[in-house]
């Protein structure tokens, strides 16, 4: 049904090109979300799709139709912004109704279509409220109870959650994946909560400065990162990073411990493994020396240092662990979890 | 600043009473004069309580000839003159700086911002300073002894225009960009979006403005030669000189009162959103 593909899509503000050469194809029914840092253009990349940012070059076709040119009305989406935009003197059915009234629907139709999108998202009762008599998250409800009635192919979101609290946000987030799951609609999400995009997206789609670092399932992200960026940006707490020397026979730890793992590399390379998955090893090669430590309930984070250097290590223990600062503990690691960076390029180098 | 010494409460009182008296005694006065008949008005010392003839003098004042002895104007119709005038210069002034102040915001056009401060640069030109070219103007435009003369001048406002662009400057962009995605088109989006967040603050300017339209003096002195047109803040000075008599206080004072009652009624009726429209931040 509604299939977007982007190709080739730069954006530049004068001379400053702030989005590089931006390809991705979105299947139909997919949820795709689109994640990086503040300023790195996702939020430019949306409003791309949306048209309310030119393109410079490059196309986007949405259910293959070209829409360079095209109105953000003409190009059946629908949009949530991160602020809701509900427009503040209508009340909550005229809010919903507004582009339907626009396209010059029936009364009755229009009618019909409010309700039921009330209906979906449970907000009946608020109909004839106005926007400032609701909570935080029942605006969030209206402001998709927008984007339902319009029944688009695409629905973009914009940062939505981000002025919920925490508890809130939590919950929003699953209902707008059930939802999604249940409209089958076609939907960009964009955020810069890693957290928000692994559980919510299908695919993700990590952009860093402007450029496409990676762009698949967030299992993939997490098991075969192709950067040190998306290491370092998928997975809480970040991923440990050691500059190692990679020898016939292991890997070469600044701390002079060698590692059984990365056999085929030469050369300097750019070690990373997660926190979550160094195990505590009293006979183990990677000794800690703590710093401090974080009790979480369900697991303990320990701070510190590879020993014998500066290099800041996190390692991530289930369970409660005691640990005296300044004493070292001592992991282990399995090989297959090792990820290997080229300190030069930044790219993953498979073993 | 809470603050309990008796000597303080008498003085801020006192003060609080003082400008009482400063502002409410004149109108009181008037409103005193206003009720008597000619004859006592001339004796001394002057009444200063009301007396009886209120309605006589408010029946001569409106729809006699007003002042005896004189060919002016009724004074239904002067009230009626500056009741139109008033209105044709806030309404004008609201309509011509809320489609410029969309304009300077909205659109990008060359010379944007040249236009804006050309705009701007007219709050240093009041009709006051430009009065015999804008005579000239409109004379030659046939305007004179007009409605139309007596409001057009007068409407072009670059305060109003500022301050609609300041309030629209407040309202989100996503607004904007959300009714783009309903398929609102530009004067849509007036229509339906701005017009109604502006509400209040076109309601408190109009107050500010019709007052100011209605107490226009020296244009409306200037422009009009046919006493039909006369407007009733100027028709009170002119009264004043009518004829080789003495003034008639009553008729005059009831004029006076007549004057105050329009701007008065604009100011209460749009009291609340008058206010709102200066306090009020949340869009």
């Amino acid at each position: 049904m509604a299939e977007i593909k982007l190709t080739d899509l730069t954006k530049s503000y004068g001379p400053t090109e702030v989005l590089h050469h931006v390809a991705g194809e979105i299947r139909d029914g997919e949820f795709i979300v689109i994640v990086g840092p503040s300023g790195c253009g996702k939020s430019t990349l949306l409003r791309m799709v949306a048209g309310l940012e030119t393109v410079t070059s490059g196309e986007i076709r949405i259910a293959d139709r070209r829409v360079n040119e095209l109105e953000p009305s003409a190009r059946d989406i629908a949009m949530v912004f991160q602020n809701y935009a509900l427009y503040p003197h209508m009340s909550v059915r005229e809010n919903m109704a507004y582009g339907l009234k626009i396209r010059k629907l029936s009364k009755a139709e229009i009618n019909r279509r409010v309700e039921e999108a009330a209906d979906i998202l449970e907000i009946r009762q608020y109909l004839d409220r106005k926007p400032r008599q609701l909570s935080g998250g029942q605006r969030q409800r209206v402001a998709m109870g927008r984007a339902i009635v319009r029944d688009p192919q695409v629905f973009l979101f914009d940062e939505p959650l981000s002025n919920l609290d925490a508890k809130l946000r939590v919950q929003m987030r699953l209902e707008i994946r059930k939802l999604q799951q249940r409209l089958g609609v076609t939907s960009i999400y964009v955020t810069h909560d890693q957290v928000e995009a692994m559980t919510l997206g299908d695919r993700l789609m990590v952009l860093n400065g402007g450029y496409v670092e990676q762009f698949g399932t967030p299992i993939e992200l997490y098991d075969r990162p192709a950067s040190v960026f998306v290491a370092g940006f998928i997975g809480s707490p970040a991923m440990n990073f050691l500059p190692a020397t990679a020898e016939e026979e292991g890997m070469l730890l600044p701390s002079g411990i060698k590692l059984i793992a990365g056999v085929g590399q030469r050369g300097p390379v750019l070690l990373g493994m997660r926190p979550e998955h160094l195990i505590p090893d009293a006979a183990g090669p990677i000794a800690i020396e703590v710093e401090m430590v974080e009790q979480l309930g369900a697991n303990t984070l320990l701070h510190g240092k590879l020993s014998g250097t500066d290099h800041a290590m996190v390692a991530s223990v289930s369970g409660h662990v005691s640990a005296e600062m300044g004493t070292a503990h001592r992991f282990s690691v399995t090989p297959e979890l090792l990820h290997l960076f080229d300190p030069e390029t930044q790219k993953r180098l498979e073993a | 600043m809470v603050e309990n010494r008796p000597l303080t409460a008498i003085l801020t009182h006192f003060m609080l009473m003082l400008g009482v008296i400063a502002i409410a005694l004149p109108i009181w006065i008037t409103f005193v004069a206003a009720t008597h008949d000619a004859a006592r008005m001339t004796q001394v010392p002057l009444p200063l309580w009301p007396g009886t003839h209120l309605w006589a003098n408010l029946k001569q004042t409106l729809f006699g000839s007003g002042l005896s002895g004189t060919e002016g104007a009724p004074v239904w119709l002067m009230l009626f003159n500056s009741l139109a005038m008033a209105m044709m210069i806030s309404l004008g002034k609201i309509g011509i700086s809320l489609l410029s102040a969309f304009a300077i915001v909205y659109f990008r056009f060359p010379f944007r911002m040249t236009c804006f401060w050309m705009i701007f640069i007219t709050l240093m030109l009041p009709v006051e300073v430009r009065i015999l070219p804008t005579f000239e103007v409109v004379a030659n435009l046939g305007m004179l002894n007009s409605y139309w003369g007596l409001s057009i001048p007068l409407i072009a406002s670059a305060t109003a225009t500022f301050m609609f662009r300041q309030v629209f400057l407040t309202v989100p962009d996503e607004m904007l960009e959300s009714a783009r995605i309903d398929g609102a088109g530009p004067m849509r989006f007036f229509f339906d979006i701005l017009l109604p967040l502006s509400r209040t603050n076109i309601a408190a300017l109009f107050v500010i403005l019709f007052i100011f339209g209605w107490n226009q003096y020296l244009w409306p002195l200037l422009i009009t030669t046919d006493t039909s047109m006369t407007t009733i803040v100027m028709s009170i000075k002119q009264m004043l000189e009518a004829a080789e008599q003495s003034p008639q206080w009553n008729i005059i004072m009831t004029t006076a009162l007549l004057a105050m009652v329009p701007p008065i009624f604009v100011v209460i009726s749009m009291q609340k959103l008058f206010v709102q429209g200066l306090t009020e931040t949340d869009k």
